[in-house]
């Protein structure tokens, strides 16, 4: 193990397959000479040179979709899309031709391709800036769709997408960039379509990915003090969804919230609230709660953006509200 | 799915500022053809092309490319069957949508034969293709066995797709024909990929591999066109783009529709080279396409080339095109490519009467085969509807039938 930030942990990903893989590279804008808008690419042009480190124009149609064609003649192409809400402007690629190519065409062809982008608010960006859109993609067959809150999940989960051969979205986060954690060494691969439980609980299961994961475990370690046992569920993989993880977890606890960062209505959490009540609806003692986003465009001034976006603070009080309507004490 | 047409009283954009005062005027409602058969040149600052204009009405049956001459009488007999099939596979095809054989869209190459044998004849075994929802003729000219196209239409087993795809979704790995896209436009990245992969992995040079990428006139407005060429440019890709003009987008003129109505131009904003070729001239469209794929492979220079035809019928099989005058449908038949060559072989003496109408046979005999081998294949098995779910099999895949319950719950 070593501790290293998220940033570093898939800056060191992209290298160590880029050495281990010769059919491996990387396009999008600003990633070689500038080294990445969040200079997760630093130093990898010079060591690898133009050809595996290419900086695209303002196209994100375009070299989205050419990553599509380069992988289905077999390279494994790593886009950067500087953030996720650019993602829209390669939407028809994304949704119309890299989910579709390898069913479409009858499994003849597959798409090994790794699209990883930032997404997340907070940072003062504003509306346009400011989203959590994965939804659009989870919701999407052919695609997967990863979110990985931790260094070693990034690494794991990058490392498992780059040797994929469909087409994964890497969804990663800009509040989460400069934080730390162990990582494994050497070959580490996290199998996607497999949620991970962060800490075990037996009160009440907080159901997160992404940034919100990480705020999850936070709390979850916090009211350890307080004598409540909240078992944390990290997602990590959107599409497909470990639904028997979901629901064993709330089976045992017979207490669920969801929190996380995107808007609350048809979102991630509708999802998984939907599945409890299908996987665990006689083990329930409370209704399924969703903490997520205020359904505005995200404000820029600090006050606002503030106030709508979920924080600790509010998964906490979620928690209590939930605990205390069933009669609950620690 | 008609769109009503724009053409009455509708005139050329000026466009003083955006082309040199000789550009050739264009007629509304016609699309500009020239008869000469050789391919036009138009470098990125080079002045307008000759014999452009919008004269192609001429009232008679149009000559032939002189380039017909020069050909082996094998040659041409091997094109004139290789149109014939197109003809009759899609015009097979036509009868089998009224009979509810082909369901969803289906688009024919009907008119187009002489542009799809030529562009077909240009491109190396090793070429891979990216093509339109126009692409039944492509495929069958790539040499991929009619009945599997057929069954694919049919929505069958046995189909180039495994029946996944339909008539706008061909696909053959062995072929190199990497797939028939039903999104305007959408093949047009992904073809710029597969040359980015060619780039990436081999030089270039007289035997290396290419690029072609076809679309219609339409698809030169949409933002995936300009942006793709112009990431050919900057990275010097082997692609060849080829739109195949027949003048209509669905039921739009091209001069309703595009600034810059001379498609062969368009290029010109990323200094792709541009030629115009006659597309019912299958020898001038293969030349061109033979030279332009000459520098995409061996120079790295991308090219675009338009191949002007006409569409005989309406955009799709259930379109009735009442957006056409009489005069330009009229004058399409005049045009069409098959019975004008065919007049040209006997004429000339390369095949008498007997040998034409023995290749016209033989097509028939082949298409009726292939309608009964998509007719007889199986459909796909519903046991079969989650084999292509992931190429790379991941725990948690849904599996599930839409009365399925998603998970069960036990008190």
């Amino acid at each position: 193990m070593t501790e290293m930030s998220y940033r570093q942990a898939l800056h060191d990903t992209l290298r160590a397959e880029m050495l281990r893989d010769e059919s491996v590279f990387l396009l999008g804008e600003e990633i070689g000479i500038f080294e990445g808008s969040y200079k997760i690419t630093a130093g990898l042009l010079q060591e690898f040179g133009p050809r595996r480190v290419r900086d695209t124009p303002i196209s994100e149609e375009g070299f989205v979709g050419a990553a599509v064609g380069a992988a289905m003649l077999g390279l494994r192409p790593v886009v950067e899309l500087m953030t996720i809400n650019f993602s829209l402007l390669a939407i028809d690629q994304i949704v119309n031709h890299a989910a579709k190519i390898h069913a479409m065409f009858g499994g003849q062809a597959a798409v090994p391709m790794v699209i990883r982008t930032p997404g997340g608010g907070g940072q003062q960006l504003g509306a346009t800036h400011s989203q959590n859109i994965e939804v659009y993609y989870a919701h999407v067959p052919g695609l997967k769709v990863v979110a990985p809150s931790t260094p070693a999940d990034a690494k794991g989960l990058l490392t498992a997408s780059i040797r994929d051969d469909d087409p994964v979205l890497v969804v990663e986060n800009l509040a989460l960039y400069n934080t730390k954690g162990d990582v494994p060494d050497g070959d580490h691969v996290t199998e996607i379509g497999t949620a991970a439980v962060t800490k075990e609980g037996t009160d009440l299961t907080v159901v997160a990915y992404s940034r919100a994961a990480a705020i999850a475990l936070d709390v979850a370690h916090r009211l350890e003090d307080e004598h409540i046992s909240v078992e944390v569920v990290d997602l990590r993989s959107l599409r497909p969804l470990d639904r028997e993880t979901i629901c064993a977890s709330v089976r045992k606890t017979t207490r669920a919230v969801v929190i996380e960062d995107d808007w609350l209505s048809y979102g991630i959490g509708a999802e998984v609230a939907a599945t409890i009540q299908e996987g665990a609806f006689y083990h329930l003692d409370a209704p399924v709660r969703r903490v997520a986003a205020a359904e505005v465009p995200l404000p820029y001034a600090k006050s606002l953006e503030h106030a709508a976006l979920p924080h600790a603070g509010d998964l906490l009080a979620a928690i209590h509200e939930t605990l205390d309507a069933t009669g609950f004490a620690p | 799915m008609a769109v009503p047409q724009k053409r009455s009283g509708r005139t050329p954009r000026a466009r003083a500022a955006t082309a040199p005062a000789s550009a050739p005027s264009v007629r509304p409602g016609a699309p500009k053809r020239r008869r000469s058969g050789a391919a036009t040149p138009s470098g990125p600052s080079g002045p307008p092309a000759p014999g452009t204009d919008a004269s192609g009405d001429t009232g008679t049956i149009p000559s032939v490319s002189s380039g017909l001459a020069a050909e082996p009488p094998q040659v041409l007999a091997d094109y004139y069957r290789q149109m014939v099939l197109v003809r009759v596979f899609e015009q097979r095809a036509a009868e089998m949508y009224t009979r509810a054989k082909i369901g969803g869209y289906c688009h024919l190459n009907l008119g187009e034969e002489a542009t799809v044998v030529g562009l077909m004849a240009a491109l190396e075994r090793t070429d891979y293709l990216f093509t339109t929802y126009r692409e039944h003729g492509y495929a069958l000219c790539r040499g991929i066995d009619p009945g599997r196209v057929m069954a694919e239409l049919f929505g069958k087993a046995t189909g180039v797709s495994g029946g996944w795809g339909g008539s706008m979704h061909l696909f053959d790995t062995d072929a190199r024909l990497l797939g028939g896209y039903g999104i305007v436009g959408g093949q047009i990245p992904p073809a710029t990929g597969a040359a980015l992969a060619i780039a990436y992995r081999s030089d270039p040079g007289d035997e290396a591999e290419a690029v072609m990428c076809l679309m219609g006139d339409g698809t030169t407005n949409i933002g995936a066109f300009h942006e793709s060429l112009n990431l050919a440019a900057i990275w010097n890709l082997p692609i060849v783009y080829v739109v195949v003009n027949n003048g209509l987008g669905m039921g739009t003129t091209v001069q309703a529709a595009s600034g810059e109505p001379d498609l062969y131009r368009r290029g010109g904003a990323y200094r792709i080279p541009g030629v115009r070729v006659d597309g019912d001239d299958v020898i001038a469209v293969r030349d061109a396409a033979r030279q332009a794929l000459h520098s995409a492979r061996a120079e790295r220079q991308p090219m675009l080339v338009e191949a002007v035809s006409s569409r005989l019928r309406g955009h799709s099989v259930v379109d009735p095109a009442r957006y056409r005058s009489p005069e330009d449908t009229e004058r399409a038949r005049r045009l069409d490519p098959v019975p004008t060559l065919r007049s040209h072989l006997i004429e000339t003496g390369i095949l008498d009467l007997a040998a034409v109408t023995k290749i016209e046979a033989e097509v028939e005999d082949v298409v009726t085969a292939a309608v009964t081998f998509a007719d007889e294949s199986p459909p796909p098995a519903v046991a079969d509807l989650f084999a292509h779910a992931y190429a790379t099999p991941v725990p948690n895949t849904p599996h599930r039938l839409p009365a399925d319950a998603l998970m069960v719950s036990e008190p």
